[in-house]
């Protein structure tokens, strides 16, 4: 590997002019490209919780009138009153985005690429053109998916999950005709750039660690980019097989998940497919997309508790062997979303035993990020507020996870707001915190800048206040048999004693999503405005730390440092200061931690 | 002119929180702008957490309190105890934990929130501390395993019998229609194919040469017989729905292309639930609920809402279109009596297509 790294050197030795083409736009810099990633993934974030604020208007005040849907509907709310069809339409594209634009490619895309090289001492990734095109294919599928919304009939609206034969019948809905294509191909481009991003990440992680750096001394960071990688590798393909496959029943006529179908009537040509089948291979994706949205939450995470705390990770290799046995795991669950599907009910009954197994790496890995807190020195700083609000939520949404991963108890729940809730504070608030506490950390790595602690301060404690305001009614109205994606509960005297609890929900959400404001704004000013960092601001152990504010092509001048601990030496006793970055040589007589 | 307004006002929201910003930041560029938690900040955010945890429990307590009564109506199927019960035990033990767990995390991070002079202590590992959390939620979740896995096969295994009536459930855009089988007990050959015939008359799309589905009687509205175990037999026409019924603890989907089938037994009568306290407290709420309504409705010259009386419902539970909000089917449960009365005065697939 040394000559390798030689090569490298020589490469970035002599210094290229760069225009402002190469340098801000089409760069092949990890760190421009985690930053172009991160600032699509915001405005994409954007985009997602408007419209989820919007459809809380419409739950809260059925076929109200609001001025807002006149301005940003238009022909979809006549007179103010938000359509059926736009309602679906905003759920469907609400939940695409924040699952696949926000938390994956702006979640694990940003980090990934910021950390992976820094954190185990490369020069860059792999291939740095694979991934300005994984970026630039990612941007492409973005922009198809924003276009969706304006075509005529409407963006898709048969919920992210897209099941046909809904989205495959241009008859059934209005936004199963152009928007849905649009849908499609934005999501193949997609999983094409998730699949070029995660296999440079794989190579990166194995191939360039600089010396010293053995797996067992990797920050559990990267350790959960890289086995979120491996869960990309692997699934997503299936997607885009289900995806091409729709788009053949959709537009050549072919049946692989279509059968004996009326419609408008009309009897369909379709024979011999199955919905079902579309189901399994979608949730073969759709599991392990639950785990590429949180392991990468929950790497940050750890790295953040361990930092802040001042303390070593409680228990390094078990929270490795859970991750690695939840990414195992993840593979073989997808089953539990179709439980009532209508496929073989003993089925169900191996994918509740397959699933309820997922609670024990879980259970690990919450009671090891709080004996990490216990006897620490906490400096409470947003990020560490934010990872602390991660396991929070990761345990209150992971726990209703044993009822709804219970084939029995799922027969009742299924679909309704108890689901809803579930995933939101596991997987959706989880990864969230995860992503916002990875920006409050490594905004000076970034930007070269502090971010405004006081407003981080703010945004924390009005965000936890209200998501919890907002998903913890959800299990209640869920539990009393609300479906979701309902348009209004007014169909339904037998619901009119919980149209309070959606009053409530709403007005958390409103507030939560100004709050976001605070944070858009603590961005945006410090970039600008920002004070000034020092090298390493948190006093951390792990390597990105040991590289110059300013960015340079390479990361390092010179060599690249050595490592030669692990990167959890926080208060080791012996030491003067309560942390040793993984570059400085162990004293004389000291022990390296057997992990 | 309100679109103009509401973005008058967005805009003025927006400034003001630009306002408030620049103000905190303001504020501190008098003391320490070092942006890193400091002494003082350590201690304050240690005490927020401290009144979070406050917050969760009364978070928790308050909807109990307040929404307590909505949580899982009444279950009037023979295997809704079975639900019930392990319901309630893993709830308790979800609750339980959630109750332990947060209270450390957050007393953790009060107690030990940086303090001047204070060093964290070096623990990296204990392999017995892993391993107790490992296998406590191995036994327990075990226990929930082989529990649910029991009570799943006792539900979801049907078994053709003469005693059961064999009902379908037809699903399409956007409402529910259900086939009874007819005095022979077997439901007619169907195929959407069929849907044309006799001028649309064949609702359900039945092959009018099977003999067998000449007496299945189609009809829109589910009456059960109490007592009785029912199997049925669900098909759509179009995109997928699902029969959500959940005083029965029943689901399943409708699925184009093939028969998905439940089965449970209704225990509990339309008017004997109606007699129930607690449906009674709940529809005396709905009804106070509904007059507010219609107040409203009243002063812009609208119909008041009439007044809610106690019905089962089956419900649409798989997104289906625009209007699925509102796919929706009554159900009554009734002595077979009354469910042989009610029968006889249905019209068979023969006679409608006559």
């Amino acid at each position: 590997m040394s000559a390798v790294q030689h090569n490298h050197e020589e490469d970035h030795g002599h210094h290229h002019k760069e225009t402002f083409m190469t340098k801000y736009i089409f760069s092949q810099d990890h760190k421009m490209i985690s930053k172009q990633y991160l600032i699509t993934g915001l405005f994409m974030g954007i985009i997602g919780i408007a419209m989820s604020l919007m459809f809380r208007l419409q739950l809260a005040w059925p076929e109200k009138s609001f001025g807002i849907f006149e301005v940003l509907l238009g022909k979809w709310a006549p007179d103010g009153v938000m359509d059926p069809n736009v309602y679906l339409a905003l759920v469907t594209i609400h939940g695409t985005i924040m699952v696949f634009f926000v938390l994956t490619a702006g979640l694990s895309g940003t980090f990934s690429n910021l950390l992976i090289p820094l954190q185990i001492g490369a020069r860059d990734m792999a291939s740095g053109l694979l991934n300005m095109i994984s970026f630039w294919l990612f941007a492409l599928s973005s922009v198809i998916m924003i276009i969706s919304l304006f075509v005529e009939a409407g963006p898709a609206a048969a919920g992210w999950t897209i099941y046909p034969p809904l989205s495959a019948l241009a008859q059934a809905q209005p936004g199963s005709g152009m928007g849905m294509t649009l849908w499609l191909v934005s999501m193949a481009i997609f999983v094409a750039s998730s699949l070029l991003g995660s296999l440079n990440y794989i190579v990166t992680v194995i191939n360039l660690r600089t010396k010293g750096m053995s797996m067992s001394r990797l920050p559990l960071t990267i350790w959960a980019f890289f086995i979120t990688a491996i869960i990309g590798v692997v699934s997503f393909p299936v997607l885009l097989s289900a995806a091409l496959l729709l788009i053949m029943d959709r537009s050549f006529g072919t049946s692989f998940f279509l059968s004996d179908i009326f419609i408008q009537g009309e009897v369909l040509h379709y024979q011999g497919g199955s919905p079902v089948l579309y189901e399994h291979l979608f949730w073969f994706l759709g599991h392990p997309e639950v785990y590429i949205v949180l392991l990468p939450a929950l790497g940050i995470t750890s790295e953040i508790i361990a930092t802040n705390s001042r303390k070593p990770i409680f228990g390094y290799r078990a929270m490795v062997a859970s991750i690695i046995a939840i990414a195992f795991l993840s593979t073989i669950v997808w089953g539990h979303h179709m439980f009532i599907s209508g496929m073989n009910p003993f089925l169900g009954s191996v994918f509740t035993f397959t699933t309820l197994l997922i609670a024990i790496p879980s259970a690990v890995k919450a009671f090891n990020y709080i004996t990490t807190l216990w006897k620490g020195n906490l400096q409470l700083n947003p990020a560490m507020l934010f990872s602390i609000g991660l396991v929070s939520t990761f345990i209150s949404g992971g726990l209703t996870g044993i009822i709804l991963g219970d084939s029995t108890l799922d027969i009742n729940v299924h679909d309704t707001y108890f689901v809803v809730a579930h995933f939101h504070l596991v997987m959706g608030i989880s990864a969230l915190y995860g992503l916002f506490a990875g920006v409050y950390h490594w905004f000076p790595k970034m930007f070269g800048k502090m971010m405004n602690k006081n407003l981080g301060y703010v945004h924390f404690w009005v965000t936890a206040v209200c998501a919890y305001g907002v998903f913890f009614p959800m299990h209640f109205i869920g539990m009393a048999g609300l479906p979701r994606r309902y348009y209004t509960n007014t169909a339904f005297p037998y619901f009119d004693d919980i149209a309070n609890i959606n009053v409530v929900i709403t007005i958390f959400a409103l507030i939560a999503g100004l709050a976001q404001l605070v944070f858009l704004y603590n961005f945006l000013h410090s970039i600008f405005y920002g004070k000034k960092t020092e090298m390493n601001p948190w006093k951390s152990n792990t390597m990105e730390w040991t590289a110059p504010v300013e960015h340079m092509h390479g990361n390092w001048p010179g060599a690249i440092p050595e490592v030669h601990r692990w990167a959890y030496d926080y208060s080791k006793p012996g030491q003067e200061e309560d942390w040793v970055s993984q570059i400085v040589p162990l004293k004389d007589g000291e022990e390296e931690l057997q992990h | 002119m309100t679109a103009i307004l509401t973005l008058t006002v967005l805009v003025l929201i927006a400034i003001s929180l630009w306002q408030v910003a620049k103000i905190f930041e303001m504020s501190q560029t008098t003391k320490d702008n070092s942006q890193v938690a400091n002494d003082h900040d350590n201690d304050i955010q240690g005490k927020l957490m401290f009144a979070f945890l406050a917050f969760l429990y009364i978070l928790t307590l308050y909807s109990f309190w307040e929404w307590g009564d909505v949580l899982l109506p009444k279950a009037a199927s023979e295997h809704g105890s079975d639900y019930d019960s392990l319901m309630w035990i893993s709830f308790s033990l979800i609750f339980f934990v959630q109750t332990i767990t947060q209270a450390l995390l957050h007393y953790f991070s009060f107690k030990y929130r940086g303090e001047p002079g204070k060093k964290a202590l070096f623990y990296a590992d204990n392999n017995r501390l892993e391993a107790i959390w490992t296998i406590i939620p191995v036994i327990t979740l075990a226990g929930l395993i082989l529990f649910g896995l029991y009570t799943w096969t006792n539900i979801m295994t049907v078994e053709e019998n003469d005693e059961a009536l064999v009902i379908e459930l037809y699903a399409q855009q956007f409402n529910w229609k259900a086939r009874y089988s007819g005095e022979d007990g077997v439901l007619g050959d169907a195929n959407v194919r069929f849907l044309q015939d006799f001028e649309g008359k064949n609702l359900v799309g039945i092959d009018a040469t099977d003999p067998n589905g000449l007496d299945d009687v189609i009809v829109q509205e589910l009456h059960l017989p109490v007592g009785r175990e029912i199997i049925f037999k669900m098909r759509s026409q179009d995109v997928l729905h699902s029969a959500y019924m959940p005083h029965f603890r029943a689901q399943m989907n409708c699925v184009p292309g093939m028969i998905t089938e439940f089965a449970f037994t209704p225990i509990t009568t339309t008017e004997d639930m109606r007699r129930d306290p607690e449906v009674i407290a709940k529809v005396k709420k709905i009804n106070k609920i509904r007059v507010e309504n219609s107040k409203e409705l009243i002063a812009n010259g609208e119909e008041a809402l009439e007044p809610y009386v106690f019905d089962y419902i089956l419900l649409c539970n798989k997104i289906c279109g625009a209007s699925h909000y509102n796919m929706q089917m009554k159900i009554i449960v009734e002595t077979p009596e009354e469910y042989q009365q009610w029968m006889n005065e249905q019209e068979t697939f023969a006679q409608v297509i006559q």
